[in-house]
């Protein structure tokens, strides 16, 4: 199957004027190792209009998370053009245009949980007064007000990841980038955090990136989901969903649900070059 | 009927009963020596009490225990109160083990002691090892005193504490020649450059290649052969061995504090970048707190490090006062004594110094795995 990015450009009446918040055209990335060229990613033509929940969704290695990481400056594009914001992904890291969310929570442990959350302010070089209002402000936004003096290693897996996504909003960067984030949680967790980041992207109205390998994370969580395929790594579906806004885990049950979900499945399947 | 009984409470009775079937100083009797002889029996009654009822509460402890202090003391004056050529007989030394076995019964009572308020428990946790090194102490004195061991090979404990409190201003001006003006001034010096050379080597590539060989050689050098060339080229005087500790110190600095620098992992370090946090705030922010269980590790190695190089280049040259310097003249004099004394005076600032390092460490680096059980 070829990539087909058109049949998903309709972009309906409603969403018509949104600005473009991240643009790539033809992007791949090769890297070189001592076994020869490894292409991670072949060809993505990707666009993520403002306030949008982007699922990206495949197996393993199919260069997923390297996508992300282009995007936020992490890793080197070495052909076609990638935009963020209108700007080059360097300008925009510079700039502090997004919030990274990695795997794992990655606070540093000589900071208790409010200090770990205003890092990112400090760099900024944002006085005390400010840091702390912040800190009060988006722990109550994740579940975590009164927890701001424990130190990481005192909470629960699921706790300091939540604590991780205060750190990337708290900035208030309008692009979320998301790898991951639930991907080492227990489903329990995972779905409970799940309704609390869709939640909070209703009230925030921030773009997300979102890197999975969970059919049901990407259907639930996403507005658009960007199906991709291994070696090379590229786009092989990319599905509009229109679930209301403020839906909850009970719309896992419903046929509309089920369908986007198969269709997601079926792209996977496709794309499955193990069999080949 | 024996299982029921208090294993060691039985030990001391029957050792007790043994030692007073032998004389308690060579050639004598027990009427002569009326103090051990009343231990000794009242050993042979309370721990033969306990030994039936068993040690269960406190108080029963701190009764044994209150025993073998009295007991120790009158066989210290026993074997203080022999004449010159007598040595302590058979009995008095089964005494002594009967007196172990009463000791160890109650030191074991304490240290199962559980309480609720932490001060309490604290201090029950220093009273097991002070317990245990005050009878090492004690064993020290009468072993030495009761055999006539000659004091040029072993001096009892009790002649040494006697030095030491003699000689406290001869102690104390070594002690300061020593350590607070060369291992202090050397320590600070040695690990303070290691530690700034360190981030020169991390932000250098270059360095870390032409540099840490040439230290690894630096450290390689023995320091009998260091000692003379640096008395020769800084003179007599401390600085001299301050020089020689700087020698010491400066390497491990350098190597832990490298290794340290890179001990960030990879996912924190691209939550800076991810900031555009530049080279300053991403070495301030997490690559030297990173660090720093590793150049506290290099700060403990080097508080003893630095205590003993200076104690041994003291013996290439010195003026007439310093810890090695004493060491070096005193046992050519034979006042072995005297040379004891400065080594009470290198293992008090030797632990101190190691102490006040950890409890630093213990501050600074809370959130290290290895300390986090105990907030």
């Amino acid at each position: 199957m070829t990539p087909s990015p058109a049949r998903s450009r309709t972009p309906s009446a409603a969403e018509g004027g949104r600005r473009t918040v991240v643009e790539t055209d033809k992007l791949s990335l090769t890297f070189e190792t001592a076994d020869g060229p490894v292409h991670a990613l072949s060809e993505i033509d990707l666009r993520v209009e403002h306030g949008d929940f982007v699922s990206l969704i495949g197996p393993s290695g199919c260069g997923k998370t390297t996508l992300l990481r282009a995007i936020a400056d992490l890793e080197q594009a070495t052909a076609g053009r990638i935009e963020v914001n209108g700007v080059s992904p360097h300008q925009a890291r510079l700039d502090r245009s997004y919030g990274y969310v990695f795997q794992a929570p990655a606070l540093y442990p000589w900071r208790n949980i409010e200090r770990n959350v205003t890092l990112p302010l400090e760099i900024m070089g944002m006085s005390r007064q400010e840091r702390a209002d912040c800190a009060g402000k988006y722990l109550e936004l994740v579940d975590l007000a009164g927890f701001g003096k424990k130190f990481p290693w005192q909470l629960s897996g699921g706790m300091q990841q939540r604590a991780s996504i205060a750190r990337a909003l708290c900035f208030d960067p309008e692009l979320l980038l998301m790898d991951e984030p639930f991907g080492a949680l227990d489903e329990i967790v995972r779905d409970h955090l799940n309704e609390q980041l869709l939640q909070l992207w209703d009230k925030t109205r921030k773009t997300v990136v979102f890197v999975t390998h969970s059919i049901p994370e990407a259907v639930f969580l996403s507005t658009r989901i960007v199906v991709m395929s291994p070696r090379p790594g590229r786009i092989i579906d990319v599905i509009e969903t229109d679930f209301p806004r403020d839906r909850t885990l009970d719309v896992r049950e419903t046929p509309a649900f089920l369908e986007v979900a198969h269709r997601v499945r079926e792209g996977l399947r496709a794309g499955h070059s193990y069999d080949g | 009927m024996i299982a029921g009984l208090d294993r060691w409470c039985v030990a001391a009775v029957a050792l007790s009963l043994a030692a007073l079937l032998f004389p308690p100083v060579a050639g004598g009797g027990w009427i002569e020596d009326p103090g051990v002889l009343v231990a000794a029996v009242l050993v042979i009654a309370l721990a033969g009490f306990f030994a039936w009822n068993g040690v269960t509460a406190l108080w029963h402890s701190a009764v044994l225990v209150l025993l073998v202090v009295f007991g120790a003391a009158v066989s210290l004056d026993l074997v203080h109160s022999m004449d010159g050529g007598d040595r302590a007989g058979s009995g008095f030394w089964l005494f002594n083990l009967a007196l172990w076995a009463a000791a160890w019964r109650g030191i074991d009572g304490v240290a199962v002691f559980r309480s609720v308020d932490p001060r309490h428990q604290k201090f029950v946790n220093l009273l097991a090892p002070a317990a245990f090194g005050l009878w090492m102490i004690y064993l020290w004195e009468i072993a030495t005193v009761g055999f006539g061991v000659p004091q040029v090979l072993l001096p009892a404990p009790g002649m040494i504490g006697e030095r030491f409190l003699g000689s406290l201003d001869i102690l104390w001006d070594d002690f300061r020649q020593t350590f607070l003006k060369a291992v202090l001034a050397g320590y600070i010096i040695g690990c303070g450059s290691g530690f700034l050379i360190s981030i020169l080597v991390d932000r250098v590539p270059f360095l870390r290649r032409g540099l840490l060989p040439l230290g690894n050689l630096v450290s390689a050098l023995p320091i009998v052969g260091v000692a003379p060339i640096m008395v020769m080229w800084f003179g007599f005087d401390w600085q001299s061995k301050a020089a020689v500790v700087v020698i010491m110190t400066f390497f491990p600095m350098l190597v832990n504090t490298v290794t340290g620098l890179a001990a960030a992992g990879a996912l924190e370090r691209e939550l800076l970048r991810s900031y555009a946090a530049g080279y300053w705030q991403t070495l301030f922010k997490l690559r030297l707190p990173a660090a720093l269980p590793f150049i506290f590790n290099a700060l403990k190695i080097n508080s003893t490090l630095a205590l003993i190089g200076a104690i041994v280049a003291e013996f290439f040259g010195t003026p007439i006062v310093g810890m090695g310097f004493r060491i070096s003249t005193e046992v050519g004099r034979m006042n072995v004594d005297m040379v004891w004394a400065e080594i009470v005076v290198a293992a008090l600032a030797g632990s101190v110094f190691y102490g006040v390092v950890a409890m630093g460490e213990r501050a600074f680096t809370f959130w290290h795995p290895s300390f986090r059980e105990r907030r």
